[in-house]
Parts: structure tokens; C-alpha cells; sequence
């Protein structure tokens, strides 16, 4: 145990979270914007990789591979999306059938084998670390996932002030609402969950492409991640300011969480703890606000506040 | 303007808890027509509302139509028939997205019924538009344009329901009891309010209630539902001599006195 190990975890740790925060935007159009737990991002993540390990291993360009592996989460989004709306099946259990399926699937992309790896071939991480000075393949990782992240996080600011992009929030915060005034909320739900498989589909390549490989089981507790990532970001950063902020939040929350990880680590923590460990910060984060909320009408009890008689509203309301 | 011919509304049907919510109601509305809609509960007063909105479709008998402005929308889904018609919930809660902005809850309100592509979701010329509207109510809401739906008052939400259901002239307003979850003097406001943006811009009306004397008070005919069926239909002069009283013999004559217990009266 030195100092100098740990501040090599925690680079790794950065360019980790930084690869990985293009899925956690992604989980947040699910779990934030439409209000939809999501759970098919645990399969949806590994197809990205299979799709890029494929194609790649067939020759195709490295960022070309990027877009199809885009196109093929869009496709698994819309699954979802249809399960739940057009079939009516709930929204948990239609995100636990894609991701089921999904695994099959998985396999059939990566041709029976649970794992293609990418070794001598030219990959988004060994192009980027040609060109850096030091060649270092994690710094690579680093700037590749700060550049996605900023573009994903532009996308998404222009894409969610749009008309389109406005009823898929208000769809996600009052479904009669966006009806009442002609949204016709089935499609924008399969639409934001595309855009959100998108994003995670993309993630998975870009991490197997950073790792070297693709591994049928690398999407197991992704959305966990996710979910962990987003609330940390919430938590740590508050919420305030406009949108933008709230998404460079969620890249920070992803990042933190890579940082706890990499710390946990290396002060003992065995790596087959890591996932209840994932869970116990999500159950918790997920907590904190309610603990906060108990204690806080609790105070009010003990000092009632004399102005406030008539339910908190003031003289001046309807 | 509304022509619902022979509209039959049953649910849960073939089990034991049919339920025949909506018996053979034609009804025919004129342009400019503001009717109130009473009766007691489960008299399918709301269930009417909802047909015409088309929250769920109305029972596929021959004969059965729901015809506005010209337009068949007797088959037609919900978000489709949103084009014609404005509508105010019950709940204050329903008719706004709360973790949305109040302007952003306009801007949504604005292109009821028009394509949504991907033009920026609200515009400078709008804002401006926004703040003359939300002058109107009174309520200084016109200086919180980007205030959280959330964190105003159920008064205030439904003053921008009204509003949001009104910005767009719709060809009919909906309004299912939507003071009923208000406290009286709220309510007081919330439907003189309703009464200001019906006559100024003359939008054809329905409003349901369970205050009879607000069904007297607003609107130029009034309409009584008992069991799924037009009881009374009255307007023009006879509507306006009407008394509570006139209300309260004519409902116990259709449903045989059952209604001294019904809520109705403690309005």
C-alpha cells in the first residue's frame, strides 16, 4: 500500500468513469427524464460491445463501429418502449424481458463465443494514444470519454429544449398532462428510451474498445452504475442551476463513483464485494433524502411556525 | 359545435361488476353554448366528459358517434382529439408538469394540436405573449415564468390550467369539477376566473359540478345526469329562473328522494 499505487487507481479510475459516464447520461434520460427504471441497459450495454467486437474483427473502422453499435441500442430501446406501451406490459418487467433476451442475442452477435477480444487490432484507444504525447492508452481513454461526454451532453441540452424534446419530459413528469394538450405519450416514451439504450449501447463499445475486449456478462449491474452514478452526481453537485449543469453533474457522479471504487479497493475490499457494495451506496443515497425529509418535518413539529396557519399559503394566493 | 348521437359507456362488461355507465346520451351543443353538467355520484357525469375527451372509447354500437366542429372523433385516441378541445382536471395536479417550468408548461400548452419538431421548445416572442397572459390572472405568476410548476399553490396551478387549456382557443373546454378540490374562497376565484375566459373569448363549454349553485349561477344551460342518462335539460330563460329548490324537487322526482344524502346539498 503507497500512495503512488493509489494515484495510479485513481487515473484509472478518471478515464474508467469518464468512459462510462456516456452510459450513466443515457440512464438518466430513463430514470430522470421519463421516470422509467430502465433495467434493459444491463443487456443493451453488453450489445454495444458485441457490435463493435464484431465489426471490428471484420475490419471496420474502429469509430464507424461506434455508430452501429448506437443504431443497435436505439433498436433495443424501441423493444422495450413497445413492450411497455403498445403490449402494456410494466415498465420493469418489459426492461427485464429485453435484457433477458438480450444475452441470447448478445451471443448470436459474438457468434456463440461470451468473448472476442481486440488485441493487435487498432482500436478507438490505441488511435488516440498514438497521437498523445506518451502514448498512454488510460489518458487516451481519458480524452475520449471527456470528448463523447461533452458532445452526448450538447446533444442532449439542444435535444430536450426542442419541442419534441420538451413533451418527452413533460410525458415522463404527467403523462394526462402531455395527452391533454396532444402528446401522443406512447411514442415518446419508446423515444426517449432509444435515445437512452443509444447512448448506453455506445458506452459498452467504447468501454469494450478501451478494455480490449467484449465480454457477454460485462453489462451485469450497469443500470446499478447508472443509478449510483446519477444520485452520487445529484448528492454531490445539488440541484441547481440549469440543465447543462445537472448533466455535467451526472458525468461527475459517474466519475466519483469509479474514484469510491478504486478506493474501497485499494483500502481491502475484495473485488466480489464490489457489486453488493454498489448496491448498499444506492439503497443508501436513495435514503438520504427521505432520512432528511422525516428529520426536517420532525423540526417544524417542535417549533410551529406562527404565520404559517392557514397551510402555507399566503394572503395573496387564489 | 358537440353532436353525440345514441353513446352508450359500459364497464367491466360480462362480469359482476358491470356497470352501465353511460345509457343512449345524445346531446347536441351549439356554438357558444356553456353548459353546466350536475347529478349525483356515479350519475356518469364525468364518464360523459371523458368520452368526449376520449380517455377511453365509448361502446361500438351502430348509431354511435361523436361528431365536433365537423369531425368524426368517435374512434379517434385521446392525444389526437386534444387538437379541438381544452380540458381541466379535478386534481390541480393533473392538468400541469410540476418539475417543469411555468413557461415551459405554456409553451406545451401553446402547440396543443400542432406538430412538434425540433424548433427550440419556446421562443423570445412567446415569453413575451406568456407575460401579458399570466397578467390576466392576477397572481403574479407573470414574474416566476421560470418558477417550477411544483411550488405553486393548487389555486394557482388550476388558474394555469385554465389558462394553458385556453391559450390556444380550443373549439371546447372541458372542465370536470375542477374547483372541487379547492378550498371555497379559492374556488370562488377559480370559477369567476373560468367565467371570464368562457364569455371573453365565447368558448363552447362543458362544466361539470357538484354545486348547484354554481350550476345555476354560470353558463346558459344546465344539464341533471341520474344513472348514465340526460335527466333535465333546460336553457336560455327557463335556466335562468331556475332555484335550487327547482333543482332539488326535479332530482328527487327522477331518482326518488335518494338524493337528501347525496353531497350535493351541502354545497
Amino acid at each position: 500500500m503507497n500512495i503512488t499505487t493509489l494515484l495510479l487507481d485513481m487515473k484509472g479510475a478518471v478515464s474508467q468513469g469518464m468512459l462510462w459516464s456516456i452510459m450513466t447520461l443515457g440512464v438518466y434520460i430513463s430514470f430522470r427524464l421519463l421516470d422509467y427504471a430502465d433495467l434493459s441497459v444491463d443487456g443493451t450495454f453488453a450489445t454495444g460491445g458485441a457490435v463493435t467486437a464484431v465489426l471490428m474483427s471484420k475490419g471496420m473502422d474502429p469509430y464507424l463501429s461506434l455508430v452501429f453499435a448506437l443504431l443497435a441500442g436505439l433498436a433495443c430501446g424501441a423493444v422495450t418502449g413497445i413492450l411497455n406501451t403498445k403490449l402494456k406490459i410494466p415498465s420493469l418487467l418489459a426492461g427485464i424481458l429485453t435484457m433477458i433476451a438480450l444475452y441470447s442475442v448478445n451471443l448470436h452477435i459474438m457468434d456463440g463465443k461470451a468473448n472476442i477480444p481486440l488485441l493487435g487490432t487498432d482500436t478507438i484507444a490505441t488511435k488516440a494514444a498514438a497521437r498523445l504525447p506518451g502514448g498512454d492508452k488510460v489518458i487516451a481513454g481519458m480524452v475520449i470519454g471527456l470528448v463523447f461526454a461533452a458532445a452526448v451532453i450538447a446533444f442532449m441540452y439542444w435535444f430536450f429544449g426542442t419541442e419534441t424534446g420538451s413533451v418527452i419530459r413533460a410525458t415522463g413528469n404527467n403523462e394526462y398532462m402531455a395527452r391533454a394538450f396532444g402528446v401522443n405519450t406512447d411514442t415518446m416514451v419508446i423515444l426517449g428510451l432509444m435515445i437512452s439504450n443509444g447512448f448506453v449501447s455506445l458506452s459498452g463499445a467504447m468501454v469494450a474498445q478501451c478494455q480490449g475486449y467484449a465480454d457477454v456478462g460485462m453489462g451485469i449491474g450497469t443500470v446499478v452504475i447508472g443509478l449510483a452514478s446519477v444520485i452520487i452526481g445529484e448528492v454531490i453537485m445539488g440541484d441547481r442551476f440549469n440543465f447543462a449543469y445537472k448533466l455535467v453533474a451526472v458525468v461527475v457522479g459517474s466519475i466519483i463513483y469509479r474514484m469510491i471504487i478504486a478506493l474501497v479497493l485499494f483500502l481491502g475490499l475484495k473485488s466480489y464485494d464490489l457489486k453488493l457494495f454498489t448496491a448498499i451506496i444506492v439503497a443508501a443515497a436513495l435514503a438520504i433524502p427521505v432520512a432528511v425529509n422525516k428529520f426536517s418535518s420532525k423540526k417544524s413539529i417542535a417549533e410551529p411556525d406562527v404565520s404559517d396557519t392557514d397551510g402555507g399559503r399566503s394572503p395573496s394566493d387564489v | 359545435m358537440l353532436k353525440m348521437t345514441k353513446i352508450y359507456k359500459t364497464f367491466n362488461r360480462d362480469t359482476i361488476n358491470e356497470k352501465k355507465a353511460i345509457r343512449s346520451v345524445s346531446l347536441h351543443l351549439y356554438p357558444g353554448d356553456f353548459v353546466t353538467v350536475i347529478g349525483g355520484n356515479g350519475a356518469g357525469k364525468s364518464t360523459l366528459l371523458n368520452l368526449v375527451a376520449g380517455v377511453y372509447p365509448c361502446d361500438g354500437i351502430t348509431g354511435s358517434s361523436i361528431v365536433l366542429g365537423g369531425n368524426d372523433i368517435t374512434r379517434a385516441p385521446e392525444y389526437k382529439r386534444a387538437k379541438y378541445m381544452g380540458r381541466v382536471f379535478q386534481d390541480p395536479m393533473r392538468g400541469t408538469a410540476a418539475n417543469m417550468e411555468i413557461e415551459e408548461n405554456l409553451a406545451i400548452a401553446y402547440r396543443r394540436g400542432k406538430r412538434r419538431g425540433l424548433k427550440w421548445g419556446i421562443t423570445k416572442k412567446e415569453r413575451e405573449f406568456y407575460h401579458e397572459k399570466l397578467k390576466i390572472l392576477g397572481l403574479g405568476l407573470e414574474d416566476r415564468m421560470t418558477s417550477k410548476v411544483g411550488l405553486l399553490s393548487g389555486g394557482q396551478r388550476q388558474a394555469l390550467t385554465l389558462l394553458m387549456a385556453t391559450l390556444k382557443k380550443p373549439d371546447l373546454l372541458l372542465l370536470d369539477e375542477h374547483t372541487a378540490a379547492l378550498d371555497p374562497k379559492t374556488a370562488k376565484n377559480i370559477l369567476q376566473l373560468t367565467y371570464e375566459l368562457v364569455s371573453g373569448q365565447q368558448l363552447t363549454t362543458m362544466m361539470v359540478t357538484h354545486n348547484m349553485r354554481d350550476a345555476i349561477k354560470y353558463g346558459n344551460r344546465l344539464i341533471m345526469m341520474d344513472e348514465g342518462k340526460i335527466v333535465f335539460d333546460v336553457s336560455g330563460e327557463a335556466k335562468g329562473k331556475l332555484t335550487v329548490e327547482d333543482l332539488l324537487e326535479k332530482f328527487e322526482a327522477v331518482s326518488g328522494g335518494e338524493f337528501a344524502n347525496d353531497r350535493m346539498l351541502l354545497a
